[in-house]
């Protein structure tokens, strides 16, 4: 049985359709890239799949129907990592990666969630700044705060909103692979919305592409992206090269038929 | 050893905030060891003291005749004690009261003041005084000034209802119906007579003259109701700090808690401005204040600006009821006297660091 299996999710800001009968499944230690142009729906299907939003549609945790379980049940296998745009609570990055043991929480802190906090610092290679004040983190030690957070929570499943966004080179690369041995290693499920499309053709096992709220596409990267499909998703045309195995997307120019026209 | 990362230090934060917790205690009660020596009346301090006794044990203490003389025992028990207690009171919940809405609105300038609801209370009170309507007969000033903080709290949140519980539609919503009170307390200072509005003015300075054992009484059972609640739910505060979808990830039911924190809040605040007037400035420096120190988790952060509140409010009433002899400036404007220069000073040297 699948970790995670979505079936017909549509989803509507009030009257404007976000999501239309998307469907994917998703087994345990594997990465899924989510993809496609701006405004096609990545971060509204995470919340979805958080039910930070309400959709409709079938939507099964370990085969459990998710409408069906409570907050905390939820918040007890998934985790979510929203995008990092501002800067996060003026508390330590200890009670910042705390925060993710809320759903096991009595009123005190137990010794079990001081370890596990202490744990995720060390897995992401912050502990050394534990007691500095996590709103004056930089991009790269933020993102990797939350992360940790994520995995206090002890979630089976994290939902990143584009981790990579506001990170330089080095450290996109560090926190995709992290990702990745999260996956490899711990056997977790990985569902993260990404732009950069050869980051996500490097790192994950498979892809969905979004486009207008649809699935237009989902595979392995190799299958998947090719000149076609950046045409159509994009409208962009592109030469699509073949770096050891892994398709590396190269941009060349705006199609003729555009994609205002479709 | 590989798992101790940031035990240390956080257990050293944990300690501290006990220690702050337990200073603050300390310096409250040395501070109403004073204040109850305080007053117009001029007892020597023992003879304060030994009246409080006097007053608890009839039997077990013996007066001195020229305590009878003075009726020591009537002006601490009359005057001074309930006053103190009151100051305690309402300096407590006023600073929980602004840590909790400045925690649920993610927001450092939230506070009853600026969310509209004293100046509701405000408009309520120049309701009652200047065109005698009102609800509670007798008690119209109070009752009025009640029901309209309450009526301003119950707006906000049926606009944020409307719009989407955000906590800037919040803050947008209480911003256009504190210029609205405002507006309408205004109008009725221009239609009053010059008495009225004079005790209009005098209302809306913030004062504890008007204290007594049957305010005290029903102001401690509402917030002795509502702290323990807002203790027991301090790490759904801790979360919604982190925003709304982190702590809806986290398993909080966001929309529902903003609207009780921010119910508990009002109620709070609603209670204790309708006896004293607008006392606005400590709901919104007491959290900072505390924050600056000890760090935000709820748990401790809310019992701590607490008391931070209790002791400034009765340190501004001490200093308000001395610094001119004879006369008693209004608490309301003594706080920000006090808490300003103070807040400001903190708020300076944090930048620096």
């Amino acid at each position: 049985m699948p970790l995670l299996r979505v079936q017909g999710l549509s989803f509507s800001y009030r009257d404007r359709r976000v999501l239309t009968d998307v469907s994917f499944s998703l087994e345990r230690g594997e990465v899924l890239g989510v993809v496609g142009p701006n405004g096609s729906g990545k971060t509204t299907l995470l919340r979805c799949l958080d039910r930070i939003l309400d959709p409709e549609g079938d939507v099964r945790l370990d085969g459990r129907d998710l409408s069906a379980m409570s907050r905390t049940e939820i918040a007890r296998t998934i985790a979510y990592v929203p995008q990092s745009g501002g800067a996060l609570n003026p508390v330590t990055v200890f009670e910042t990666v705390l925060m993710g043991r809320r759903p096991y929480l009595r009123w005190s802190v137990s010794e079990e969630d001081k370890r596990k906090v202490s744990e995720a610092l060390s897995l992401l290679g912050i502990g050394g700044f534990a007691s500095r004040r996590a709103d004056r983190l930089s991009g790269g030690e933020r993102q990797r705060v939350l992360i940790a957070r994520a995995l206090a929570q002890d979630a089976r499943l994290l939902l990143l909103d584009e981790p990579t966004s506001a990170l330089d080179l080095r450290n996109q690369i560090e926190v995709m692979a992290l990702l990745r041995r999260l996956a490899d290693e711990r056997r977790l499920a990985v569902v993260a919305a990404i732009h950069d499309l050869n980051l996500a053709a490097r790192y994950c096992h498979r892809i969905v592409m979004l486009k207008e709220g649809r699935v237009l596409g989902e595979g392995a990267p190799s299958s998947l992206l090719t000149g076609e499909m950046m045409r159509a998703v994009y409208g962009v045309e592109a030469a699509v090269k073949d770096e050891m195995g892994v398709p590396y997307v190269v941009p060349l120019r705006p199609s003729d038929d555009g994609v205002e026209v479709v | 050893m590989m798992t101790d990362f940031g035990r240390q230090e956080y257990a050293r934060l944990t300690e501290k905030r006990a220690l702050f917790i337990a200073a603050l205690i300390l310096i409250l009660a040395a501070l109403v060891g004073v204040a109850v020596t305080l007053g117009s009346a001029n007892l020597p301090v023992a003879d304060s003291y030994l009246a409080i006794l006097a007053g608890l044990f009839p039997e077990a203490v013996d007066l001195p005749d020229r305590m009878v003389e003075s009726n020591a025992v009537g002006i601490v028990w009359g005057w001074r004690l309930h006053r103190v207690l009151f100051a305690i009171v309402a300096g407590f919940g006023l600073a929980i009261a602004g840590t909790v809405m400045q925690g649920v609105l993610r927001n450092p300038l939230a506070s009853p003041f600026t969310l509209g609801i004293a100046s509701a209370a405000s408009c309520g009170a120049s309701v009652a005084i200047i065109l005698g309507a009102g609800f509670l007969s007798g008690y119209l000033v109070i009752g009025n000034a009640f029901l309209f903080a309450m009526l301003a709290a119950g707006a906000i949140y049926g606009m944020a209802r409307l719009k989407g519980m955000g906590s800037e539609t919040m803050i947008l919503a209480g911003i256009a119906l504190m210029y609205l009170f405002s507006a309408v307390t205004s109008f009725l200072q221009y239609l009053g007579t010059s008495e009225k509005v004079q005790e209009v003015v005098f209302w809306m300075f913030g004062s504890l003259d008007k204290s007594s054992w049957p305010k005290l009484g029903l102001v401690t059972v509402v917030v002795v109701a509502v702290v323990p609640l807002l203790l027991w739910r301090a790490w759904d505060l801790n979360a919604l700090a982190e925003g709304d979808e982190t702590a809806k990830s986290l398993g909080v039911p966001v929309e529902r808690s903003m609207a009780g924190f921010m119910l508990a809040a009002s109620l709070v605040t609603a209670v204790i401005i309708c006896f004293t007037g607008t006392i606005g400035f400590i709901g919104l420096v007491a959290p900072h204040i505390t924050r600056m120190v000890i760090g935000a988790d709820h748990r401790t952060l809310i019992p701590a600006s607490g008391l931070v509140g209790a002791v400034i409010l009765l340190g501004a009433d001490c200093l308000a009821r001395t610094v001119i002899p004879g006369a008693i400036i209004p608490v309301g404007i003594m706080t920000a006297f006090l808490g300003i220069p103070f807040f400001v000073y903190l708020f300076m040297r944090r930048r620096d660091a």
